[in-house]
């Protein structure tokens, strides 16, 4: 398979195990990736990498990064048997990875933690960040006020209006939210704006990207902040199955959550992977986030990548119910694993994942976020294809709190 | 004296006579904007122009075919300026091909940098296009001598961190001179032109005393938005270019 690559070893070999090493130095997984980016930001991008590389093998870094995670986040976040949904389906036993258990409600703080005190090490003073939904905001926010940092969080006027209870968090936490009113006021324009204020306050900003999305060593560097899903996943089946997932679902925007809970699963083979990316109206419509199933490879905010956009290279608007996925780009690592189909990508309707998000809420007592509710919508498709011995593992990345108006105002139109 | 403008911008008719006034009134190189839905590096300014031309229908066909008309009576250099992903999105190859074709003299595509380069700089020697690469006020001297050594026709020097348009010239003047005497001891194959904050004659007089050239586009862009569609509007526009070429006359 294309994305294994020996390992550079001449030794001889007993067993013939395959690595998967992506990215490569200067940041491709494949043909995507890359640092498509201003020259201003060139230094700046040199300079986190070479502290990001340091602290890797920094073990002092590590433990208070790990500390953070246990004492502060919550981790590890439980992995819970789903019996009623299980057996609603009647088929594969479904687990819950328990992302909606963290801190702030979302996976998003392992990541905002980690370059967090990267940031500090690096001596910057002031944080930006992009924000969609809110989560990486809130978890942004949160981070600042914990270690005393300015923060300010470019969002969408339109997503501050459906997310109002995150706007609130972050202001309540200390940061300066402001709204951003070009383009579709959504995450593609929060993020240009992060990135023009980056452009311009370089000196003492550090910018965290909320996605494994943006320039190398953007993608790689949030990657391994949340691969501690899928490590801690794969330790706790084996406690409680004694084997390892078939499948694997999560939901896709950027696509942080799925691929730090693929990650750790690359390699083993049998492990079927499945990213759900947000279909809108439908992907055969022009209110659509479904950037895998009808995008074309081009470059956005810093990387080559799948993209929807016109036939003269003008980015469209994507459409999702859900803040949180409704960009019209995705991770290029996400691209690589879907062009050598190591991951499997769909896309779930507004309607469906609404529907989920009823049907999980009532079967398991868990109101997961719309964004999460585009992962449960696939089990529709799935369970029936599955047997009563295989597993499924569903990253639930996080609560639905925050969608509660949106959710309301949903059902008063489409009763259930 | 370069002057950027906005392909389509204000409409997709006027883009030629601007240029050849431009041209009659003391720019001595044109740097023409690809428009892109989502300009990064550009402040509020630049994106107005670009999501103007966009509404207006322009397409990279009809930017071809603006150098076309433009070549039939007018001579000066054109340098194509725009993000990567409406060129990738082209053919980088055919886009280099018919760029050459029309006339067009050299690209600046600000977020291919150096390490970027090789997805465009093949196709755009292949087609005889010179390719431009900027350098900023925190690029270091071993990167400035990457940037002069890739770079043709001339190194666009930014003067401030920042977008486009956002700053004033006083603020640029104050922390510019440092850097263009990095710029001149480091950057010797090619010309080096100022831009960033350029919105006068005067500005342009204390910011790029030192350098071979300086650049307008933002301070350009404004006047034709506060004009546009006026009677007579072209005259005043073309009025503020002989007056940042030549001061007050």
């Amino acid at each position: 398979m294309s994305y294994f690559e020996e390992p550079q070893d001449s030794r001889p070999k007993t067993h013939k195990k395959m690595k998967y090493t992506a990215p490569d130095k200067k940041g491709y997984f494949g043909k995507y990736g890359g640092k498509f980016v201003p020259e201003i930001l060139i230094p700046a991008l040199e300079e986190l990498e070479e502290a990001y590389n340091e602290v890797q093998g920094d073990p002092l870094f590590q433990k208070e990064y790990h500390d953070l995670l246990r004492e502060y986040v919550g981790r590890p976040t439980k992995l819970t048997y789903a019996g009623r949904l299980s057996k609603h389906y009647g088929r594969a036993k479904i687990y819950l990875k328990r992302e909606d258990l963290c801190h702030t409600g979302a996976h998003k703080i392992n990541n905002a933690i980690g370059q967090l005190l990267l940031a500090r090490k690096m001596g910057k003073t002031r944080i930006i960040a992009e924000t969609g939904a809110g989560q990486h905001g809130v978890a942004t926010a949160t981070a600042c006020a914990k270690f005393g940092f300015e923060c300010v969080i470019y969002m969408g006027a339109e997503d501050m209006e459906r997310q109002k209870l995150n706007v609130d968090r972050m202001e309540l936490l200390g940061a300066e939210v402001r709204s951003v009113e070009s383009g579709s006021k959504t995450l593609k324009d929060a993020t240009n704006e992060a990135i023009r204020d980056w452009v311009t306050n370089v000196e003492n900003t550090f910018y965290i990207i909320g996605s494994v999305v943006g320039p190398h060593p953007y993608p790689m560097m949030t990657r391994n902040f949340h691969r501690v899903i899928g490590e801690e996943t794969k330790d706790q089946l084996k406690h409680m199955e004694g084997k390892k997932p078939d499948y694997l679902i999560a939901c896709v925007g950027g696509g942080s959550n799925a691929i730090g809970f693929f990650y750790p699963f690359i390699e083993d083979e049998d492990v079927k992977m499945i990213g759900i990316e947000a279909a809108g109206l439908g992907a055969d419509t022009d209110q659509t986030a479904a950037t895998l199933t009808i995008g074309t490879p081009g470059i956005l905010h810093g990387s080559m990548s799948y993209l929807l956009h016109n036939s003269e290279g003008q980015i469209q608007l994507a459409h999702s119910i859900s803040a949180g996925l409704d960009y019209p780009g995705i991770g290029p690592e996400h691209s690589y694993l879907h062009d050598s189909k190591r991951v499997h990508y769909y896309g779930v309707t507004d309607k469906q994942a609404m529907d989920a998000v009823k049907l999980v809420s009532e079967k398991e007592g868990i109101i997961p976020a719309i964004e999460t509710a585009h992962a449960f919508a696939y089990l529709e498709t799935l369970m029936p294809l599955t047997q009563k011995d295989e597993i499924v593992v569903v990253n639930c990345s996080g609560r639905g709190d925050k969608d509660m108006k949106t959710i309301s105002e949903w059902f008063k139109k489409n009763p259930f | 004296m370069s002057l950027f403008i906005t392909a389509g911008y204000p409409d997709l008719e006027s883009t030629v006579d601007l240029i050849l006034g431009f041209e009659k009134n003391g720019a001595d190189l044109i740097e023409l904007g690809m428009p892109f839905s989502d300009p990064l590096a550009d402040g509020p300014t630049i994106q107005y122009a670009s999501n103007v031309a966009i509404g207006n229908g322009i397409t990279m066909k009809k930017i071809f075919e603006i150098v076309s008309e433009l070549r039939k009576s007018s001579e000066i250099p054109v340098i194509l300026m725009g993000y990567i992903n409406p060129v990738f999105k082209y053919g980088v190859e055919s886009f280099c091909e018919e760029a050459s074709n029309c006339g067009v003299d050299g690209l600046i595509i600000p977020d291919a940098p150096p390490e970027e380069s090789s997805i465009i700089a093949g196709a755009a020697e292949k087609h005889g296009l010179n390719m431009i690469y900027l350098v900023a006020p925190n690029s270091s001297d071993k990167r400035m001598q990457l940037v002069d050594k890739l770079s043709s026709g001339f190194v666009y020097c930014v003067s401030v961190t920042g977008v486009t348009g956002a700053r004033s010239g006083n603020e640029v003047a104050q922390s510019v001179g440092k850097f263009i005497e990095r710029v001149k001891s480091n950057i010797t194959k090619n010309p080096t032109l100022v831009g960033f904050g350029i919105k006068s004659h005067e500005d342009a007089k204390l910011i790029a005393k030192d350098a071979d050239g300086f650049i307008v586009g933002s301070a350009l862009i404004d006047i034709i938005r506060e004009n546009y569609p006026n009677k007579d509007w072209k005259e005043h526009v073309f009025n503020f270019v002989k007056k940042l070429k030549f001061g007050n006359l």
